[in-house]
């Protein structure tokens, strides 16, 4: 996308280009814990789930009085809070909706991600000042489709994971609307909501939340000729596999900025405040780097290093060039380890003793070597020496979940820093 | 009582004639470069040509335009719009906003059917496109007959429900075939099957088969089952259901015909002589059932099972 210059975007400040219009940094969370660790790590927005109408019926989802702390919580920060509630409703969940909606817009959010029309024209109707966006769901993957919604008031659309770079730079050119879109994360490999393999592989509507992820599971290939059927995948093959490698567009950053995109969103309601905490954290870096000097910008590799700190499986592009071929897919394979652990979360930090309180999150010993990081500092190096508990005695190691640990670090930290330790 | 609308899908012109024979009221045909996972490719020339046959039987054609567009396709909307309300269609399907647009621009006065596949959910969001133009919902195939049922009572648009056939449960626009011979490292079977309609996914822990086939909107999976509810029509046309589909993708000509003439029989009992139809509608499921390839038994789709979610 490079050389593909938007003028409204950008300004000469003492003879130096900067970029003024910054994308907003959208980022989920699952929980109230996860929302704090977003916003911390440097989100400018959030995006939870509530009690109904969301697409994630196993996440952790917030009740109106979490909803109300979470978007305190942001606000403090300068952060805003969009609900996801997404589904396709049946005739069944029409009751309920109104009052729902008016809880969701006392809890004070920005605004609702919507896919159904439904749930469009009641919010309009009961929490008017909750701004109405559309969800990734509605599969929007042209201009006038986007114009379309324009012209029905909405403030801003999410556009179909399918969508090009290319095709994106038309719309923002033909239609004045905010748009949002997927840079990094997992991804359904069919047009969302054009899926219902769990409705019919498990009963499960997919479309309100159910999703059992089907399309990561494996199959025989078969060729059926007049009633015969002959094997494809034949013994010893690697079944058919049609599961996609994760989203990951951060090298793409500057030209979704250029593009003048508006909100740059990750992917994972489900995933661990480790993860947040990192891809935000990455991406933070990224934005305020190419925002404040765009000529100089260059992508570094620990950026791409800190990643895989927490990526379970390999990632890729998808559309944003083009469509994707079969190297974006994973075949044989289901995932993999992330090249780090995450050991434990800082809840004090004594200046004097420079003793560091710890929650433990992953098995961790005296001698091992880690790394602590945070938004607030770099990252560095720890080795860790004599570890005590809650009531000062020795351990050999932490070994239990959510245990308070104490031990001495070498550098200032901060509560909700994070050790992560390299495996 | 009103008699429902028997649509079918042709594979082509030829077919049509047949259908109409066979008993057929209404035909959906098309293109796919506009229209998803249709039963043939109908050029221009045939769709004004299909146009012209049914409309002399008094018979209707509806035009599809219900794919997932890019801007590529996007832009050509207004002179495809134009083409078909020209050639005298009875209405063009659509799931897609920009259609709706196009419409809007040309100033095309075509009715319009609003068929988004699996998102047709609810009556609010029926009405809500009823309000925006469309004259007719064609209801997700993922409903039960009371969420049907009560979204007929509760709408103000005509209400299609699919009766019989296959159903996608997945389209994807990544050519998943394609890349799974790629990385097989079998470029041969990528040309030798392009366009094949017989490749199958076999899912061994539940015994099914699933048929899987690119076309230019990307992979299309279905159902493993063929749904066929011929024997449990009475409350559907009581409830006054406008128009009943039989999807033949994938099929055969002969297979579409012969369940177009067992449909035929079934709805016009059901209308005129249910009584009748009481009697004779399980020797209808029985003559279904003989039409069924081993590999795809009948089932009764969503109307009589439960999902959770």
């Amino acid at each position: 996308m490079n050389g593909l210059i938007n003028d409204a975007i950008s300004e000469i400040v003492d003879g130096k280009r900067v970029i003024v219009k910054k994308p907003e940094l959208l980022a989920p969370a699952g929980t109230l814990e996860k929302l704090k660790i977003a916003v911390r790590y440097g989100a400018d927005a959030v995006y939870i789930g509530g009690q109904e109408y969301g697409l994630r019926s196993n996440a952790g989802n917030f009740t109106f009085e979490e909803m109300k702390e979470g978007v305190e919580f942001a606000k403090a920060y300068g952060a805003k809070v969009y609900v996801t509630t997404n589904i396709f409703a049946h005739n069944e969940n029409i009751d309920g909706l109104e009052d729902y909606l008016r809880g969701v817009g006392e809890a004070g959010v920005t605004g609702i991600i919507v896919a159904d029309p439904l749930i469009i024209e009641t919010c309009r109707r009961v929490a008017p000042n909750v701004e109405v966006h559309l969800s990734t769901q509605q599969s929007l993957s042209n201009w006038r489709a986007v114009k379309y919604w324009k012209d029905e008031g909405l403030d801003r659309v999410v556009l179909a994971r399918e969508t090009t770079g290319e095709e994106m730079r038309l719309m923002k050119e033909k239609v004045d609307i905010e748009i949002e879109t997927f840079i990094h994360g997992a991804m359904c490999i069919a047009y969302s909501g054009r899926c219902v393999l769990s409705n019919h592989m498990t009963a499960r509507d997919s479309n309100r939340g159910g999703c059992c992820q089907s399309c990561r599971w494996d199959y025989n290939l078969v060729e059926m000729e007049d009633g015969v059927e002959t094997a494809i995948t034949q013994e010893g093959d690697s079944p058919f596999a049609m599961s996609p490698k994760d989203l990951r567009l951060l090298q793409s950053i500057p030209g979704l900025i250029e593009l003048g995109i508006d909100s740059l969103k990750i992917e994972g309601r489900m995933k661990s405040i480790h993860y947040v905490a990192t891809v935000v954290g990455v991406y933070r870096k990224v934005i305020d780097a190419y925002c404040a000097d765009p000529e100089n910008f260059t992508i570094k590799d620990e950026w791409l290093e800190e990643l895989e700190k927490c990526a379970n499986r390999p990632a890729a592009p998808a559309f944003f060039a083009g469509t994707p071929g079969a190297d974006e897919q994973l075949f044989g394979v289901h995932g993999k380890k992330a090249s780090h652990d995450f050991t434990g979360l800082v809840v004090d930090y004594d200046e004097e003793t420079q003793i560091v309180t710890l929650q433990q999150r992953n098995f961790f010993r005296p001698g091992d070597t880690v790394e602590f990081f945070g938004p607030k500092m770099e990252t560095f190096q720890q080795v860790i020496g004599t570890v005590v508990d809650e009531d000062g005695n020795e351990l050999d190691a932490a070994r239990h979940p959510l245990q308070i640990v104490r031990f001495k670090v070498d550098r200032p930290v901060s509560k909700d820093d994070m050790m992560r330790k390299g495996l | 009582m009103k008699k429902p609308e028997l649509l079918v899908t042709p594979g082509s012109v030829d077919e049509l004639i047949k259908q109409i024979e066979a008993g057929a009221d209404a035909f959906l045909i098309g293109e796919q470069r506009y229209g998803l996972r249709l039963a043939g490719e109908f050029t221009r020339e045939e769709v004004k040509e299909a146009i012209r046959i049914a409309h002399e039987h008094g018979k209707k054609v509806y035009v599809a335009v219900n794919a997932l567009f890019h801007n590529n396709i996007a832009n050509e909307l207004d002179e495809y719009v134009t083409f078909v309300e020209q050639a005298g269609a009875d209405a063009i399907v659509f799931g897609d906003p920009a259609v709706i647009m196009a419409v809007r621009e040309t100033g095309a006065a075509i009715p319009m059917h609003w068929n988004p596949e699996t998102t047709a959910t609810n009556y609010y969001t029926a009405n809500y496109w009823g309000k925006r133009g469309a004259v007719r919902a064609v209801l997700a195939r993922e409903l039960s007959m009371d969420a049907v049922i009560e979204t007929k009572e509760q709408a103000n648009v005509q209400i299609e429900v699919q009766v019989h056939g296959m159903t996608c449960m997945f389209q994807s626009k990544r050519p998943l075939l394609g890349h799974y011979f790629e990385y097989m490292g079998k470029n041969m079977e990528i040309e030798n099957r392009q366009g094949a309609k017989n490749m199958l996914l076999h899912d061994p822990e539940r015994s099914n088969k699933y048929p899987i086939y690119e076309d230019a909107n990307g992979t299309h999976i279905m159902s493993p089952n063929d749904m066929c509810i011929i024997d449990e029509l009475q409350e559907l046309v009581e409830a006054g259901i406008d128009s009943f589909k039989i999807d033949g993708v994938l099929q055969t000509e002969e297979y579409r015909l012969e369940t177009t003439k067992l449909y035929r029989k079934a709805i016009d009992l059901c209308v005129d002589q249910p009584d009748q139809y009481e009697d004779e509608k399980e020797d209808l499921l029985e003559a279904a059932e003989a039409l069924q390839p081993e590999h795809r038994p009948l089932d009764s789709g969503f109307f009589f099972k439960e999902t959770v979610y």
